[in-house]
């Protein structure tokens, strides 16, 4: 089975707060928030760490999931979030702009 | 407000998040707008590096919308340098602008960079009225063709009417104006007074004859009757609310680094050139102040309009008392529902006090105040 790939869409705005993701659509401008299991996906999605990777090394170890069906759920949801054209997904590495940022605040 | 705003916002008021930031890049413009509240000489602009450290300290104090305006952003020979790094850094960034400046090759890098909106503003869809405006022979087609240029691209553009004497009749036509080029528009009978105080541009607002026709038109208003009834009697949950989000999630930077809390609240609270912004957003006396303050604390309380008012704390602070009455607001009240506020009844009270102590000797075209001297 090929590996996933998931990128930052650089098109959208987010940011992180208490934990959670908000993050508004480059598309229309619509807003979503991300769970805390999602803001881990998102902060993740480097475009150079496979999807099963990024379940394996954070997903698992931060929310004690069972890795078969984290990785099920991680994949439905990259997918649901490319549809809003949030996440971009390749089944090869997505290069990225070395200063991208994810968002994230202190 | 959407719900899932409504949610974000009211975890930024739990945990003092500024949500919103306006950072004005430059008062200088290419414009000079008859009713422009600036100073538009450069006292001292911060530097390209400065501002993209503010960026840093603002998305690390949770700053997600970032309102870019002036003065013109377009004249700041670095404005897609700053514009990049806010994008970098994942603001969700509006702009404000007259758009003169902006041709195709623009219009292409702003919808590259992921910029959400442009707002320009358009005062009628006559040259020879908006161009006695902004005092710019020509600058209504240039702004025009800038909006056909960011549309032409995909971006979305809001046109902002202000509302004056000038140009009251206009704005059926710059409504229709922006139907036809698909654009949405705003309208606003709001003129503030200058930064410095001076209180001439309010003579350029709108009458209260106009205003009461503004706001019996269906077509902005929806349902006229209930837009302009008089208010109900605030229950007591109704007095525990904040004023508005100045200082609450959000405050304004001006382009010498000073941090207020809304663009119309010119109450310095602290400098970035000094201060880191968290610091000043969380610490700083003045916001703090601003921040406590709730309807109950008013001075007009007990007016009619409390519960509907849109009193703007600024503006009553320009008026000398940040938790007193905004005149212009209590003249939308009156134009609204056809009541005067309790601030219009003490004014017209404490008028005709002054005439009736006026001694019988005193020449009938002295000044009230005469009768001190």
């Amino acid at each position: 089975m090929s590996r996933l790939y998931v990128s930052r869409n650089p098109r959208v705005a987010a940011r992180s707060i208490d934990g959670e993701m908000m993050i508004m659509s480059g598309r229309d401008s619509t807003l979503f928030t991300l769970n805390k299991t999602a803001t881990v996906l998102w902060q993740s999605a480097d475009g150079n760490t496979p999807l099963d990777e990024i379940v394996e090394r954070r997903i698992c170890v931060e929310f004690e999931v069972e890795p078969g069906q984290a990785l099920l759920d991680a994949e439905s949801l990259a997918r649901e979030l490319a549809s809003h054209e949030i996440l971009q997904l390749s089944e090869r590495p997505i290069p990225q702009p070395t200063t991208a940022k994810h968002g994230e605040s202190r | 407000m959407s719900g899932l705003l409504e949610e974000m916002t009211e975890k930024a008021l739990r945990l003092n998040i500024p949500l919103n930031v306006q950072l004005d890049l430059t008062y200088r413009c290419n414009e000079r707008c008859v009713h422009c509240y600036l100073d538009h000489n450069d006292h001292g602009e911060m530097t390209t590096a400065e501002i993209k450290h503010l960026l840093e300290e603002m998305a690390d104090a949770g700053v997600f919308v970032l309102t870019l305006s002036g003065g013109e952003i377009f004249l700041r020979k670095d404005f897609f340098e700053i514009l990049e790094h806010a994008r970098r850094f994942m603001f969700c960034v509006k702009l404000k602008t007259n758009a003169v400046l902006i041709r195709a090759r623009e219009a292409a890098r702003l919808l590259d960079l992921g910029v959400e909106s442009i707002q320009i503003s358009i005062y009628s869809h006559r040259p020879e009225v908006h161009d006695a405006i902004t005092l710019v022979p020509g600058s209504l087609k240039r702004s025009l063709d800038a909006i056909r240029f960011l549309k032409s691209q995909g971006l979305k553009v809001v046109i902002a009417n202000v509302l004056m004497t000038q140009n009251m009749e206009d704005y059926p036509g710059v409504r229709a104006l922006a139907a036809e080029l698909g654009v949405e528009c705003t309208l606003d009978p709001t003129v503030t007074p200058m930064m410095d105080g001076d209180r001439s541009p309010l003579n350029l607002g709108v009458e209260h004859s106009s205003l009461r026709q503004v706001f019996r038109d269906a077509s902005l208003v929806g349902d006229v009757e209930q837009f302009c009834s008089i208010p109900p009697k605030p229950g007591e949950s109704d007095l525990e609310a904040r004023p508005c989000s100045a200082g609450h999630t959000a405050c304004y930077v001006s382009p010498y680094g000073d941090v207020f809390p809304c663009v119309q609240f010119p109450l310095p609270t602290g400098n970035v050139r000094r201060q880191r912004f968290v610091d000043i957003w969380r610490r700083s006396d003045q916001m703090n102040e601003v921040r406590s303050i709730r309807l109950k604390d008013l001075t007009c309380t007990a007016c009619t309009h409390v519960s509907t008012c849109t009193r703007c704390p600024g503006l009553a602070f320009m008026e000398g008392n940040m938790r007193g009455p905004s005149t212009q607001d209590c003249e939308k009240s009156f134009a609204r529902t056809g009541i005067p506020s309790a601030n219009m009844l003490a004014k017209k009270r404490s008028a005709v006090s002054l005439v009736q102590i006026r001694p019988v000797t005193e020449p009938s075209n002295t000044p009230a105040t005469g009768a001190f001297a």
